[in-house]
């Protein structure tokens, strides 16, 4: 298990080379009456990143829950590196968590704890064989390479949205994630910060070779950071493929969705 | 219960159900808190409850963030629980004073005065001060936490949130109250011998000759623990209240409210219980 949890995106015992790192199966959920996701499916490759695109509603930040497990499905199979994680205890969910790296809408940031505490927040409890001088250069290194390397005793409250995104995605980052998921990474902020996040992210991609999973209104960030899209609209994959394929797609919503966004 | 009463109790609805005031029939907002809302609350609370016990009781322990609790649930309500106390001796004093001089038992003073601190005025000023200021605490943090998503990136950090807020905070309220509660009495008896004394020649070794004469553990450990469970109330609704909030800055603010509400209800009526419960068992 150690081992395991130190190199995460080494292969599992079950798993082949071809196992996709996030795998959504006829995954079905509900609130109530409202069918939010009915039978969707895709995969996601070790490497790739997938922009999820869609109405507001549709069920794209919900899709993102279900796969980090704070929310679990009516129906169908969320698999991690092969694994279903329906039916699994806590313990062996957070063992799955591990990981996954998530940046919240909001970037979510402990607002009682300074930048460095937030990044060390994941080291603290995941990497306890890790002395403090050894998390704090870890924690430096973190907000180095997201270009908040300045900040470490700064309130959240006292950063711009952008910074607070780019702390929460070194705080993602902590635990060395085989797969990331961004929830509206660019979301709020200006053209140069958007531009600025999409930048980083793909830098990051570069470097780590992560499963990404990007879900965003911004085309032109899921244009710039994603390898393939694909296009929610009631609670279903309305297309799929590269923005050209997309592009020259004949279906109406397609075409009405990206005229507009 | 009277059609009077179920509307009284029907008032509280919206604190159980953390939902804002209904607009609907007062008889109907009764009947149904009494039939479901009020049942379905406990139940969760419930549940809640063995879901916090569960992860507390397991490893990894949390012990920085509980540390952190008992400073923050005990050391900074030491102040107030103190003053509170200390204004609540003097007020029994003076108020005993004429009363108990009027039916000539004024030898009897010192000790009426230990015996009411001690056994019920000191813990349940405690549990009331803490329910008010500790209880609004935990459940607006928790809550501001819970909307702003902090919670669910815990979560999602692979830790357990039940253990690292919950579990902390309930065990240190429990550890806390009855160590507050000492403290609220000593500064009780003591200010309400210096008002006592203001009125009339009395040392304080007088005072606590004649006020512990005849009493034993009995008379005090008994009334001191149950505030334990005291702050395993406050700390328990609190904690509840705050992690099941919804709606953003209004239901930050209505955790805040229900948490102390609910907290000082409980902690009133659990009161009751314990009072005959240590009758019964410590005579």
């Amino acid at each position: 298990m150690a081992t395991t949890e130190q190199f995460p995106t080494e292969l599992q015992a079950h798993e082949t080379k071809d196992t996709p790192a996030v795998a959504i199966e006829d995954v079905c959920k509900s609130f109530g009456t409202q069918a939010v996701l009915s039978g969707i499916s895709f995969a996601v490759s070790r490497g790739e990143t997938l922009a999820v695109l869609g109405r507001s509603g549709s069920g794209k930040s919900v899709l993102l829950r279900l796969i980090i497990g704070l929310q679990t499905s009516d129906s169908g199979a969320v698999r991690i590196h092969g694994e279903d994680i329906a039916g699994l205890s806590l313990d062996q969910l957070n063992v799955i968590r591990k990981k996954m790296g998530f940046l919240f809408q909001h970037a979510a940031l402990y607002d009682s704890l300074t930048v460095e505490q937030n990044v060390a927040f994941p080291l603290l409890h995941h990497r306890k064989e890790m002395s403090d001088s050894e998390q704090g250069e870890r924690v430096k290194q973190l907000l180095a390479e997201v270009g908040m390397e300045g900040h470490l005793d700064k309130m959240p409250s006292e950063l711009s949205g952008g910074m607070q995104k780019r702390v929460g995605l070194a705080r993602a980052l902590a635990l060395e994630p085989g797969i990331l998921l961004l929830d509206e990474p660019t979301a709020g902020l200006d053209p140069i910060s958007s531009a600025e996040i999409d930048d980083l992210v793909l830098k990051l991609q570069a470097e780590h070779q992560m499963a990404s999973i990007v879900v965003t209104h911004d085309l032109h960030s899921a244009k710039t950071i994603a390898d393939r899209l694909i296009l929610l609209n009631q609670g279903n994959v309305t297309a799929e493929g590269t923005f050209q394929e997309l592009q020259s797609s004949n279906d109406e919503f397609v075409r009405e969705f990206l005229k507009h966004s | 219960m009277s059609d009077r009463k179920l509307l009284a109790v029907g008032g509280l609805s919206p604190l159980f159900s953390g939902q804002p005031l209904s607009l609907s029939s007062p008889e109907r907002t009764a009947s149904k808190w009494v039939s479901t809302e009020f049942l379905e609350w406990f139940g969760e609370l419930g549940f809640f409850f063995w879901r916090v016990v569960r992860a507390g009781v397991t490893p990894p322990f949390e012990f920085r963030e509980l540390f952190r609790q008992l400073d923050e649930i005990g050391s900074k309500s030491l102040p107030l629980v103190a003053l509170a106390g200390a204004a609540i001796g003097v007020v029994l004093s003076l108020e005993s004073v004429q009363s108990m001089t009027r039916f000539g038992a004024k030898s009897l003073l010192p000790a009426a005065l230990v015996y009411s601190v001690v056994h019920e005025i000191g813990p349940i000023t405690t549990a009331l001060v803490v329910s008010g200021r500790v209880g609004a605490g935990i459940g607006a943090e928790l809550a501001s936490m819970k909307v702003t998503e902090q919670i669910d990136a815990i979560e999602a950090s692979a830790v357990n949130p039940y253990r690292l807020l919950a579990a902390t905070r309930i065990l240190a309220c429990t550890l806390m109250l009855p160590l507050l509660t000492l403290a609220a009495d000593a500064c009780g008896l003591v200010m309400g011998w210096v008002a006592l004394a203001s009125t009339e020649p009395l040392s304080f070794h007088q005072f606590i000759t004649s006020g512990f004469k005849g009493a034993d553990f009995n008379d005090f450990l008994p009334p001191t623990f149950k505030t334990a469970v005291f702050g395993l109330i406050i700390g328990l609704v609190a904690c509840f209240q705050g992690m099941r909030t919804r709606g953003g800055a209004e239901g930050v603010g209505r955790a805040a409210t229900s948490s102390v509400v609910l907290s000082s209800l409980f902690v009133i009526l659990a009161d009751v219980v314990l009072v005959k419960f240590i009758i019964i068992f410590f005579p």
